[in-house]
């Protein structure tokens, strides 16, 4: 890419233009909200009045918002465990496994980012009531599990597909056999993916909104479900300060998938 | 196993995909110490024999014997063997130390024998103090190098190398060449190079196996191949060769040094020479005859040679130290000539008469 | 020994090798859990949509389909989904494809940039976006407020809970979705062909319409039909950003579960959705392969 032509020319500068205005667009929104969160009013409404951190004071104050962080923070973490766990055990068994069917397993596993997740969220919530899993942490992180595998999947997939099999002929006619060949090559090679893939589930499960909507209750609600209560109600700023925390967590994690792709293990 | 104990033998071995057989019964005997090359173009089935002598592939057929022991049930961890892969195959997470120390670590080794011998291995290819360094700070020859240390630094019986100067520069191919050579003279281990380079092959090995379709169609030292091929396949790949096509007529002469009548196409009559032991020629075959570019010598007058040919200079390059002329035969066909640049220079349109005795072209089957 | 000859069997593309190896155990774990914990549930739904029937329904299986298709209110949400979800895939082609091709004529540092740019949003939390857009079009929010303050009107513009602010807040959401195949689409292009058609006299205009243009054609379906289908689906930004008035079929599902516990009729509309869906990636799959959409979902 990056073709030469001059970039005077009114075609180029009207692309330019407009792909500006798509990434204020695409990025711009969200950004409203950070300024939103220091407002000194009482009321949502723009602009921001004065600058203040009654917001955050309130949230910190307010234990529905530390608890929904503390169980955000712990479905969240439970499900990239198990998810990565699953996910890379699948990678390696739909990638260098050989099995009639591998086609419909492959299907399966990418499905539920497919099928619609309000249908998703009432099949598990109907599901689920019946093992009476519903509205606690076990059962949110068996949910968020089925959403967050497929991505585990495609990252280690990916990282699997590409590495060099030479590498591992190489250890075995250096004398490693096939476990250690596994734990001494293979898997340090494909441990960005495995940590992007983690970092993946991380924040689907703790950005995950619909189908924790319908299976928390109560006395147990993640963070996205309380912002999506108070969030219709449109009652104050309280949301912006949340917002931006979740934001802030979401991006970090994000920078740390970024950097981890460069950084390559060495001994 | 003995000193007489070959290193390597390979009997009777055969390997399928499918419908297509990629090596097709070969046999092969490598004596302790030697360095011989499989040479072929893709598909003669070289890489494919050099992966199930690593044990990589399981033959269908034959027997693989690694110092006299049967290997076709043994895994490639745990025979004895080095390889040298074709793009290096260097851990990418490991240094280069780690990368030589890891067959040690394989073998229980202790660490400050380890240690040790990683040093001396790799002052031994001339990378003292790039120890620490990561296979991509590396350079290819560089790479090369640790993937070499690390292919010796356990004292395998066997050394295989799979095509591995393929993407090195001239220059670099040939230091890495002497490089080698050098290292196995001095080490003494048994070595298998697999190349479809001739030149490559001339310059290393003590033997040549060439190999196509899947069999070794002759093996030899390079010499031998060069003045004596066996078949129009060898003479062909190995080195540049004339070819001129007739039927073979009567055979003449003692055993070790017999000759044949042939009649060529043309009409015209040349006489050649047979391998010793040769049993495939016989009296009204189809015949290739093959004589190599610098034989040819110009008639002068009074000068006789049993063969002899006449035809115009078409084109003349300068090699450096040879130049080589594409001479047109008056009686059809072609002639290329690789001559000292010393000599005197022809241009192209001078006519000239060329002629060469019988022992210095080979007859083999056509086909 | 059966273990080897799949692992190491190098030259495997005709390696006649067992049916299963060993690796295909690993697979095992993952598809026993998505068997018992997502299509086990979704079976169930199916199920629920022919037997769970309303009292006075003469034990007809159809019967929650036949409620479906029969309203007109019900209709009028199908409606309303396909229009909201053919909006959104439209703005998103218009705003995607320039951008895509902007991303395809950039250095690659730029491009990468321009990528971040898109993925970053795609990797933030819906809900934090959606409720960045309520306080955008709000009466009180950033828009109004700022064109009331530079006078260019009197009283707010109605753009919060109504199809403009659904549409929107879609648009951005799911733009990375058709800007990521396009781009993908966009990059296999040989740059030689456009010099080549300049050289034989075309014009920039026609050269991009002649040669260009069609061939980025399957980036163009592929990200529209993927769009599209992930419209259809869309819970959270119709519901915050829309009125009662055009519900979407996600949100109407939800109140059917929630408020009338009409768990016969939501699965059937379930039902119908994820066929829906199903028919639209199946038409889909017969022009681009979808895994290559998808596989723009690791970390590259």
């Amino acid at each position: 890419m990056g073709e030469a032509g001059s970039w005077r020319s009114p075609h180029r500068l009207a692309l330019l233009a407009l792909g500006v205005a798509t990434v204020i667009f695409l990025v711009g929104p969200m950004l409203v909200v950070i300024p939103m969160s220091f407002t000194g009013a009482k009321i949502l409404s723009w602009p921001p009045v004065g600058f203040s951190f009654q917001w955050y004071a309130k949230m910190l104050e307010d234990p529905q918002w530390s608890r929904g962080f503390l169980n955000s923070m712990q479905v969240a973490t439970l499900t990239a465990i198990v998810s990565t766990i699953l996910g890379t055990l699948a990678a390696l068994g739909i990638v260098r496994g050989r099995f009639p069917g591998k086609g419909i397993a492959n299907a399966l596993i990418l499905s539920p980012l497919i099928v619609p997740v309000i249908i998703i969220a009432i099949g598990f919530f109907a599901f689920y009531s019946i093992t009476r899993l519903t509205g606690s942490l076990p059962g949110l992180v068996l949910a968020h599990t089925a959403l967050a595998v497929p991505f585990v999947v495609i990252n280690v997939g990916t990282v699997l597909r590409t590495m060099d099999r030479n590498l591992e002929l190489a250890a075995a006619s250096l004398g490693a056999d096939p476990v250690r060949t596994f734990w001494r090559v293979t898997f340090p090679i494909i441990l960005p993916g495995v940590f992007a893939g983690a970092l993946f589930a991380f924040i689907t499960s703790w950005d995950e909104v619909v189908v924790s909507i319908f299976m928390t209750s109560t006395r147990f609600r993640t963070l996205p479900v309380e912002m999506w209560e108070q969030v219709r109600q449109v009652v104050d700023p309280t949301v912006a300060a949340v917002a931006t925390v979740v934001m802030v967590v979401t991006t970090t994690l994000l920078l740390f998938v970024l950097v981890a792709r460069r950084r390559v293990p060495v001994r | 196993m003995t000193a007489d104990t070959p290193a390597l033998v390979l009997g009777g071995v055969r390997k399928r995909f499918g419908e297509f057989t990629a090596v097709d019964g070969v046999d092969l005997e490598v004596r302790r110490g030697e360095f011989i090359t499989l040479l072929g173009p893709s598909g003669s089935g070289k890489t494919t024999t050099l992966r199930m002598i690593a044990g990589f592939l399981t033959q269908d057929e034959g027997s693989i014997r690694i110092a006299g022991e049967e290997m076709t049930r043994v895994p490639p961890y745990r025979r004895d063997v080095g390889m040298v892969f074709q793009n290096y195959a260097l851990l990418p997470h490991m240094s280069a130390a780690a990368n030589i120390a890891f067959p040690l670590a394989m073998r229980g080794i202790q660490r400050d024998s380890i240690r040790d011998k990683v040093s001396s291995v790799l002052a031994l290819v001339g990378l003292s103090g790039y120890g620490e360094r990561l296979p991509r700070q590396l350079s290819g020859g560089q790479q090369q190098r640790v993937a070499l240390a690390r292919a010796i630094v356990f004292d395998p019986t066997l050394l295989l190398l799979d095509e591995p100067f393929g993407a090195l520069d001239r220059k670099l191919r040939a230091q890495m060449q002497a490089e080698v050579k050098s290292l196995q003279r001095r080490l003494g281990i048994t070595t298998l190079f697999v190349t479809h380079d001739q030149e490559e092959a001339l310059v290393l090995s003590d033997r040549i196996a060439v190999m196509n379709a899947g069999r070794i169609a002759q093996i030899g030292a390079a010499e031998h191949l060069y003045r004596r091929p066996a078949s129009r396949f060898v003479a062909e790949f190995v080195g540049e060769a004339n070819l001129f096509r007739g039927r073979a007529g009567v055979i003449a002469g003692p055993a070790p040094a017999r000759t044949v009548e042939v009649k060529l196409e043309s009409g015209a009559a040349m006489r050649a020479s047979l391998a010793p032991g040769d049993r495939a020629v016989h009296y009204g075959a189809d015949l290739a005859l093959v004589v190599r570019p610098e034989r040819p010598r110009r008639l002068i007058a009074g000068a006789a040679f049993e063969n002899q040919v006449a035809g115009t200079v078409a084109e003349a390059t300068y090699l450096g130290e040879t130049v080589r002329y594409r001479v047109t035969l008056e009686g059809g066909g072609e002639i290329v000539l690789r001559w000292p640049a010393e000599g005197e220079r022809l241009s192209p349109g001078t006519r000239l008469e060329l002629g060469w005795p019988a022992s210095d072209m080979t007859a083999v089957l056509w086909a | 020994m059966l273990f080897l000859r799949p692992v190491f069997g190098r030259a495997g593309r005709r390696t006649g090798g067992p049916l299963v190896n060993r690796w295909a155990l690993l697979a095992i774990p993952v598809l026993v859990f998505l068997l018992v914990g997502f299509l086990a549930p979704l079976l169930i739904m199916a199920v629920r949509s022919v037997t769970d029937l309303p009292a006075g329904s003469e034990g007809d299986p159809l019967t929650n389909f036949r409620r479906f298709f029969g309203g007109e209110a019900n209709l009028r949400v199908l409606g309303n989904t396909f229009f909201i979800a053919g909006l959104s895939t439209v703005g998103c082609l218009l705003i995607g494809y320039p951008y895509a091709y902007l991303m395809r004529l950039a250095s690659p540092r730029w491009a990468g940039l321009l990528l971040i740019a898109v993925l970053v949003p795609f990797w933030s939390s819906l809900l934090v976006r959606t409720y960045a857009w309520q306080v955008i079009l709000r009466d009180t929010g950033l828009i109004n407020s700022t064109l009331r303050g530079w006078g260019i009107i009197n009283q707010p513009l109605d753009l919060y809970q109504t199809t403009t602010g659904v549409l929107l807040g879609m648009t951005q959401i799911l733009l990375p979705f058709m800007v990521l195949p396009l781009f993908t689409t966009m990059a296999r292009i040989d740059p030689e062909l456009t010099k080549a058609a300049a050289n034989l006299g075309a014009s920039p205009t026609r050269a991009f319409l002649r040669v260009f243009f069609p061939l980025s054609v399957p980036g163009v379906l592929a990200g529209s039909l993927l769009v599209f289908v992930l419209a259809l689906g869309f819970y959270i930004t119709p519901a915050l950003l829309g009125s009662p008035k055009n519900t979407m079929l996600s949100a109407f599902i939800a109140t059917r579960v929630q408020q009338q516990l009409d768990w016969g009729l939501a699965s059937a509309m379930a039902m119908v959705l994820v066929a829906i869906t199903l028919v639209v990636l199946f038409l889909a799959s017969r022009v681009i392969r979808v895994r290559d959409v998808f596989g723009a979902l690791d970390a590259e």
